[in-house]
């Protein structure tokens, strides 16, 4: 009989092993799964290679001239939250609301984008990108105020000013900031040229998103795994009583890691609109927000494997595309392949604090007490 | 005394593993009917084990278990009541907002009618000497009237078997006694009880037959009659043991630390008010605060470390500075250091590295920060120090505290506070649930940091503890401090009066007379 036996200590080699297994298992899956799709039971053959999608799903997306360039843009977004969100779940602290800080970051950078609508100044981006920063700073403030004021969930509080920022954003894009020429889309004017990320490379969409995600992921890191500070929130989301023993104020570490992961989500939010979209529309993001959520975890909490991570998560959103067009899959084979990787993720994470033994069966019992 | 010649419970063989550890190997195990049986062990040396195995909890991996002679397997813990095995835990599981029979009620299989059972718990109390009126809610009772709830509940399953776990650890003498004289009345009646204690004068006084385990074995049976407790502790730990030594220094020095009049408000519902503490401990000296856990120790362990602030910043003086306002970073920076009683995630934190667990305390001294940013030499440096200096047994300052023992991770707490020498250092139970050994060396470590002129205050419920170091010894009762006298001014019976809330008699003796400074 199998028998799962606890460690005494969880395994640093399972840790990294892991999420191997989760992938390898989620790909094994996957073939399974195209398999009986493809299989005519009629004439029992196969009506196309149960190997395509799968590889349409994981290796196509990133060849082509703009495959990495795309993987590189889907990535920026799901980074540079998640390693706020990190910082918030190391201490405790259940920031869920990033779609929301990220929707009001884009908005407050289209504001100035469009109140200084036409100005050629290279003074304008910096402006933005403070603006989108303020935008997602102040909607995290507002848990961050409420958890320390009042002791209100910032989990909730997070989470529904999500679907307030969202109402905030059709408000505008239907109603004040519709473009005067447009039709009477719900859409903003195009950004004029100074008000738009400037791409890295001649030729390439890759823009100065990519470069800052990878500074808050080495930023990330340095202060998770070498400041003070970072060890506050480690101490306090490890054990809360010896925080204050310590003299680590929890107060000011909910601040910090709620204002920090706000300003990243926003200055994410910002860098969608002012170096992709090129505009505000109603949908301007595929749940980039919560993704990261994923993202996190799937990381380990851990900047590196927030990169990591990232890029995956982003390959299963193309993946997820590819197949749509390549294979005719529906839209939801995406979210299924991200559903497996989770599922086996949390599955052999049983492995870091267990190990698996073979054990005998108990003697039969002589006699029961009655 | 034995009655009768087939042993209530027998244990033969009994092995069990946990990953990484025999808990129990091959543990033989005796009960007579009407025998009082003492189960002695150090920490980890496998008693809880072997306790949970006989009440159902857990299962051995082999060995025979024989009930009145018959082999038995106990599934659960329904099954063992069944066969008349009845616990008293050292924790209570008592729900603060019912009654007295409420909470027996929710305890019992088959409790019938609410009357009926009030009758029953009524005519146990009287019978047993255990007063106890079953409709009082609990969190009305003392510390020794919830215990008395879990005895009755016991009894009134009508046990041919009685395990206590370390049931004196939160009585007053004076309580412990009249409890002692339940459990003979009960062997007289032909009940056998299994007494887990470390208090090894108890064991002395009350039990018939010790069981002595060692590293989950069997080591030896003794009659506690014919041995001390320094031959028992010696047979627990399994080498001769070193109790502190002292010599008698001058104690004039100047107050380091000086709390007046400190009163706060109870912070919750089951909390215990402050009540106009007042207190000087000067360097050079160890004063003990005695007391039944319960009584203010947590809320007064917490205005001195900084964790709550006093109303007023007067009422707490370091080296002459008022701190009651200031926080736990500001009363370290003027080389004061705490010792709280909780060492699992309050003194440290058991997922975190050695290294860390040194940090944590030390992140505002000098070098261990650099802009910020953390020195990790310095700490790794120090938590090597540290666990060199107090013999800590560990597998690696990077592996993380909580898999040290209970003993070896005090033994680090301590050393980590006393390692930077402060000017004056508060301990909450320092030796609570540390095996002898250890309990000996960090109170030889307290002993040795007073003679350096640091002022040293000890909470401690161990009364043997206290009047081994104390120089002087003041008595915590709901929330309201006795004034501190020299500890030769005192026997165990006037603090354990004190304890309950009895004003101490002002003229006691000469001091020589009542010096009862115990060296065990």
């Amino acid at each position: 009989m199998l028998t799962l036996v606890p460690r005494p200590e969880s395994s640093k080699r399972m840790m990294y092993l892991s999420p191997i297994f989760a992938l390898s298992a989620t790909i094994f899956c996957g073939l399974v799964i195209f398999s009986i799709m493809s299989f005519d039971f009629a004439t029992f053959t196969f009506t196309s290679n149960p190997f395509d999608p799968l590889v349409n799903f994981f290796y196509t997306p990133l060849t082509g001239r703009s495959g990495l360039t795309n993987l590189a843009m889907k990535a920026t977004p799901l980074v540079l939250i998640a390693i706020g969100l990190a910082m918030c779940y190391r201490a405790n602290v259940w920031n869920i609301g990033a779609e929301g800080q990220y929707t009001v970051g884009a908005l407050a950078g289209t504001g100035v984008a469009l109140a200084f609508y036409g100005v050629d100044s290279w003074l304008l981006l910096p402006a933005m990108f403070i603006a989108g920063a303020l935008g997602g700073l102040i909607w995290a403030a507002i848990p961050a105020l409420l958890r320390t004021r009042f002791n209100a969930s910032e989990l909730l509080v997070s989470l529904m000013l999500v679907y307030v920022a969202t109402q905030l954003l059709f408000f505008l894009v239907y109603g004040p900031w519709k473009d005067p020429d447009g039709f009477a889309f719900p859409e903003s004017r195009v950004f004029h040229t100074a008000a738009r990320i400037p791409q890295l490379f001649e030729g390439s969409r890759l823009n100065l998103g990519t470069p800052i995600a990878l500074l808050a992921v080495i930023g990330g890191w340095l202060l998770m795994g070498r400041s003070l500070i970072g060890f506050q929130i480690k101490v306090l989301g490890a054990a809360p009583n010896a925080a204050r023993f310590a003299g680590f104020s929890e107060k000011k570490v909910i601040w910090l890691t709620l204002l920090v992961s706000g300003t990243l989500a926003g200055i994410a939010g910002l860098i969608e609109v002012a170096g992709t979209i090129h505009q505000l529309v109603p949908v301007i993001s595929p749940g980039y927000g919560f993704t990261a959520i994923i993202v996190a975890f799937l990381g380990r909490l851990n900047p590196v494997g927030i990169l990591l991570a990232g890029l995956l998560i982003a390959l299963s959103f193309l993946g997820g595309e590819t197949v749509q067009i390549e294979n005719g899959l529906p839209k939801a084979a995406g979210s299924l392949f991200q559903g497996m990787l989770l599922f086996f993720l949390l599955a052999s994470d049983v492995m870091l604090n267990y190990r698996i033994a073979w054990k005998r069966h108990r003697p039969a019992p002589r006699k029961i007490a009655q | 005394m034995p009655t009768e010649t087939t042993p209530r419970l027998e244990l033969r063989s009994i092995t069990k593993a946990f990953p990484g550890v025999l808990a129990n190997d091959q543990v033989d195990l005796t009960v007579m009917p009407g025998e009082i049986h003492a189960l002695l062990g150090e920490n980890g040396a496998g008693k809880s084990t072997l306790v949970k195995i006989i009440s159902g909890v857990l299962h051995a991996d082999s060995g025979d278990l024989l009930w009145q002679g018959e082999p038995v397997t106990i599934p659960n813990p329904k099954a063992a009541r069944a066969l008349g095995i009845g616990m008293v835990f050292q924790h209570f599981s008592l729900f603060e907002a019912l009654t007295v029979a409420e909470n027996i009620e929710l305890g019992m299989d088959h409790s019938g009618n609410r009357r009926t059972l009030e009758a029953r718990i009524e005519e146990m109390a009287t019978k047993y000497g255990l007063p106890l009126e079953p409709r009082r809610h609990v969190h009305t009772l003392s510390v020794g009237e919830k215990q008395r709830i879990e005895i009755i509940r016991a009894l009134l399953l009508n046990p041919k078997l009685l395990i206590m776990d370390e049931p004196t650890s939160v009585l007053t003498p004076q309580e412990a006694e009249t409890l002692f004289k339940t459990l003979r009345q009960l062997a007289r009646e032909g009940v056998s009880i299994l007494f887990i204690s470390h208090k090894l004068g108890e064991i002395k006084a009350l039990c018939h037959t010790a069981t002595i385990l060692r590293g989950g074995r069997f080591i030896t049976s003794c009659n506690p009659a014919e041995e001390s407790p320094k031959s028992m502790a010696e047979m627990m730990i399994g080498e001769r043991l070193t109790p502190p030594e002292r010599s008698d220094t001058d104690h004039s020095g100047v107050g380091r630390l000086v709390i007046s009049n400190l009163s706060a408000p109870a912070e919750s519902q089951f909390g215990v008010k402050l009540d106009a503490i007042d207190l000087t401990v000067r360097g050079g000296e160890i004063v003990g605060i005695a007391g039944v856990s319960g009584n203010g120790q947590s809320e007064l362990m917490a205005h001195l470390t900084g964790e709550r602030l006093a109303p007023s910043a007067s009422m707490i003086s370091i080296d002459g500075v008022a701190v009651g306002r200031k926080g736990p970073s500001d009363r370290r920076d003027m080389t004061a250091a705490f010792v709280p009683e909780e060492r699992m995630g309050h003194a440290a934190v058991p997922d975190m590295t050695l290294v860390d667990n040194a940090l944590l305390t030390s992140h505002r001294r000098n070098g261990f920060t650099l802009r910020g940013f953390i020195n990790r030499l310095k700490s790794e440096g120090y938590a090597q120090i540290v666990c060199d200096a107090f013999r800590v047994k560990h597998r690696g300052i990077r592996h993380a505290a909580g898999h040290l023992s209970g003993g070896n991770l005090q033994k680090f707490v301590i050393g980590r506070e006393i390692e930077h020498t402060p000017s004056l250092l508060v301990a909450n139970q320092p030796t609570w649930g540390v095996d002898s050994g250890a309990a000996a060396s960090i109170q030889q470590a307290l002993i040795d940091l007073a003679q350096g002129d640091s002022a040293v205050l000890v909470i401690s419920q161990d009364l043997d503890e206290l009047l081994t170091i104390s120089d002087r010894i003041a008595v915590l009762h709901d929330g309201r401090l006795s004034q501190a006298r020299p500890t030769g001014d005192f026997t165990i019976e006037d603090i354990g009066l004190a304890m309950t809330g009895h004003e101490m008699a002002d003229n006691t003796g000469p001091s020589e007379q009542n010096n009862t400074r115990s060296a065990t």
